[in-house]
């Protein structure tokens, strides 16, 4: 064996014992990597927040909650809700708790992500109606936290321009239709709001529609209730008293009334907080929405915690969520950040705090959650994509497409 | 022979004689790469492919109990079951079948344009080359931020539309077809012929809708953004012809015009194929732009096969059907490379040995004449 050849073994050899290291070093940071997360029995929350507030808010409870226990909180904003959800069930190793709307739950729940959260100590202290929301196949699956109703928004100034008074205020379609053309003036429409089935399916509530029956078993989206719901909408558009947002550029109605580019709008309780840091001089009042044919109607959308089925620490999790859900966290959640408890006990204390937005809580008593089915969330997105196109598309055959698509994932 | 396969195996670590531990040193040092290769490349394709077969619902690991075998249902699901997601699956082929079409034969063009007016000697030409090359290096979701604002209904694109008198659309929120709008103008609306035969749950007539005018401001950035990009290779391949070339074709009395189209494009014939390919694959997969921008708005007119297959995987959790939509994307793209390689193929089929020596691409007859006069006259 010459010199060079001993050098080449001797290289081959240094180079296979770097190789052996490198794979020591994989093993060994993988190794303490999987221990650390076994170890601490750390909470993770992951939250889809609005904005500072909220996680301010949310991070505060945390940290009474581990003075209280001891059991540390980590609590993660997420930027995509969904698609970080679908990596950490995909994973096994979700976030305990987290967010979780009622137009997902039934998704999850069906394919077993999330654990039944039944034997939570306050159940009972929630809403009935927000409890049904998030019930799939006879199991709570996710805790109410909050929610929120639609209600009609005015610009007071404008109301007062075009000779309006308070008395004015809407009670049935027909004097909707009358206030939205006398607000029709200079440069301003008198109602805008977003082309979706979010905003706009509160006429099919007030026309004595609904999305399926009363059994929950068969869809009825172009039901003749629905259907005349749809034609008042687009008489309205057509008559130019109401725009759709994408018909004036705005990204939703709240942007839209900011910008005194309407004077009415459909929104929720959330628009309190884009008035006030986004367009301060526009003065404004929520009443409720006017009833239809059938009586008044509203939407309501509802926030809650879910909990993850392979979460490693349900016990603790279940605590956390009973403490982030009671009375006194909820009311400092309304306070930071204007949403309504999901608790029936603290509604008079949020009437006191927000006396200005007492339509949205009145409207609590006749809303309606959408149905807890899999797969809603994606048919009623393309409701929304189709209702884009309303102003030019015939309304029957948009509920036609969509009651399609709704009764074929009905019966799955 | 048997032997000779013995001897050649690629596992071997010791083979006889003086090479003897150089096979086991070679695996060692492409080892990192399989590696890299296998876990952020084969796996994940792999692992996609299997769950493309399954039913998989997101619930633990794709290779657990919960994901079983289905075969093709997902397949089927999206290609011969009427419904949602079929209609989905249309409606994203076609906006982006207009999108491809639009976008690559422009840009195309454009970035060739630009290459040959940046490879001239003219003052600030580095000043030219950066300023066009530069949208290529800003990342693409500031991009479309920066789009979202000058196409808003009361944006840039519309005031200056407004000093010439005219009043623009409302861009990222109208959903009408290009081809659609201009039937309009000549009378023609939806034809009950057209609106009843249907393909991919999509109706004939909306299958001819173009792209809708949201999209075709992805279509204008598209331009904007990757143009700099391939003017750079077109710069690259027209450096590459010896200027001796061109001196014996104007000798010859070719004009500009024909020195560029007998000349010019013959000798980077190899780039053009670059070129398309890669445009192909990259408009095929736009998502970023979508997600970023608009997500399918408006009435699913910018809605593409790469943004609905996460949609369908992440949002509705409807894992086997998202992966078998992004193998059919796949699919399409392969489908689209090879009929651009048959296209840009040198129609004199140079043997392939020979294809890279230095008459590379010198198909037509005119420019080989030229071209060898002008090695002639090259000392």
């Amino acid at each position: 064996m010459n010199a060079h050849s001993k050098t080449r073994i001797a290289r081959s050899r240094a180079a296979l014992l770097l190789a052996m290291i490198a794979a020591l070093a994989v093993t060994a940071s993988t190794a303490l990597g999987s221990s650390q997360s076994g170890k601490a029995n750390t909470l993770t929350a992951l939250i889809g927040s609005s904005g500072p507030a909220e996680t301010y808010a949310v991070n505060n409870a945390a940290k009474a909650f581990t003075k209280r226990t001891g059991i540390p909180v980590n609590v993660v904003v997420a930027s995509d809700l969904g698609q970080q959800l679908a990596q950490g069930f995909a994973s096994g190793n979700p976030p305990d708790i987290f967010y979780l709307g009622n137009d997902q739950v039934a998704t999850y729940a069906k394919a077993g992500d999330l654990a039944p959260l039944d034997n939570l100590k306050n159940v009972k202290s929630f809403y009935p109606s927000l409890r049904a929301a998030y019930t799939y196949k006879g199991h709570l699956y996710a805790a109410p936290k909050d929610f929120s109703t639609l209600a009609l928004v005015v610009n007071t100034a404008s109301w007062k321009g075009a000779g309006l008074t308070a008395k004015n205020y809407p009670k049935t379609w027909a004097q909707l239709a009358s206030v939205a053309k006398k607000l029709t003036r200079n440069g301003q429409v008198g109602l805008c709001t977003n082309p979706e089935f979010h905003r706009l399916g509160v006429f099919m509530l007030q026309a004595g529609g609904w999305l399926v029956s009363k059994d929950g078993k068969t869809a009825t989206v172009n039901s003749k209730a629905n259907v005349n719901a749809f034609n008042f909408v687009k008489g309205l558009i057509s008559s130019g008293s109401m725009k759709l947002t994408n018909q004036i550029g705005a990204g939703w109605g709240g942007e839209g009334f900011g910008k005194k580019e309407c004077a009415m709008t459909i929104e929720g309780n959330w628009i309190a907080g884009a008035m006030t840091h986004d367009y301060p001089t526009v003065p404004y009042k929520a009443v409720e929405l006017p009833a239809g044919p059938a009586g008044k109607g509203t939407l309501q959308y509802d926030g809650g915690w879910g909990l993850a089925a392979a979460s490693k620490n349900k016990a603790d999790a279940m605590s956390l969520i009973s403490y982030l859900t009671q009375t006194k966290v909820e009311m400092g959640n309304a306070k930071a950040f204007g949403v309504m408890p999901s608790v029936k006990a603290d509604r008079k204390e949020w009437l006191k705090l927000y006396p200005q937005f007492a339509a949205f809580l009145a409207g609590a008593d006749y809303s309606r959650s959408i149905p807890t089915v899999p797969d809603i969330a994606t048919v009623l997105g393309d409701f929304n994509q189709q209702l884009q196109g309303l102003p030019q598309t015939d309304p029957k055959s948009i509920l036609n497409r969509v009651n399609g698509e709704l009764q074929s994932i009905l019966n799955k | 022979m048997a032997t000779r396969v013995e001897a050649g195996r690629w596992w071997r670590w010791r083979e006889p004689g003086i090479r003897g531990h150089q096979a086991a040193a070679g695996w060692l040092f492409i080892a990192p790469v399989i590696v890299i290769l296998g876990v952020f490349l084969l796996v994940p394709i792999a692992m996609a492919a299997w769950v493309s077969f399954s039913d998989w619902n997101g619930n633990g690991s794709p290779l657990g109990a919960n994901a079983h075998f289905v075969g093709l249902q997902n397949y089927r699901h999206l290609l011969t079951t009427p419904g949602l997601d079929q209609n989905n699956f249309g409606t994203s082929l076609r906006n982006n079948f207009y999108y491809v079409v639009l976008v690559v034969p422009v840009q195309t063009a454009v970035s060739l344009f630009l290459a040959v007016l940046v490879n001239r000697r003219v003052k600030f030409v580095g000043f030219f080359r950066t300023a066009f090359y530069f949208p290529s290096v800003t990342s693409s979701v500031a991009i479309t931020v920066l789009f979202l604002f000058l196409f808003s209904p009361a944006g840039v694109i519309n005031k200056l539309l407004s000093y010439f008198g005219a009043t623009g659309p409302s861009w990222l929120y109208d959903p009408r077809g290009f081809f659609h709008v201009i039937l309009g103008q000549f009378g023609v609306h939806e034809s009950s012929s057209l609106a009843n035969g249907f393909f991919l749950g999509v109706s004939y007539w909306d299958w001819l809708a173009g792209p809708s005018i949201a999209m075709c401001v992805f279509i204008i950035m598209a331009v904007f953004t990757t143009s700099g990009t391939f003017m750079l290779l077109f710069l690259a391949a027209l450096q590459n012809i010896d200027e001796s070339i061109n001196e014996a074709a104007a000798l010859d009395g070719a004009s500009e015009w024909r020195k560029f189209r007998h000349v010019t494009v013959p000798m980077i014939r190899p780039m053009i194929f670059t070129v398309v390919t890669l445009g192909l694959i990259g408009t095929w997969q736009i998502f970023d732009q979508i997600y970023v921008g608009t997500k399918g708005s408006p009435s699913n007119t910018t809605l593409t096969p790469a943004f609905l297959s996460f949609n369908t995987s992440f949002n509705a959790n409807n894992w086997g059907v998202g992966a078998a939509l992004a193998f059919i994307l796949f699919a399409i793209i392969v489908f689209f490379t090879v009929t651009t390689r048959l296209l840009t193929r040198n129609p004199d089929r140079v043997p392939r040995r020979r294809r890279f020596g230095p008459t590379q691409g010198l198909g037509n007859p005119d420019a080989s004449r030229v071209a060898s006069a002008g090695s002639g006259s090259t000392p």
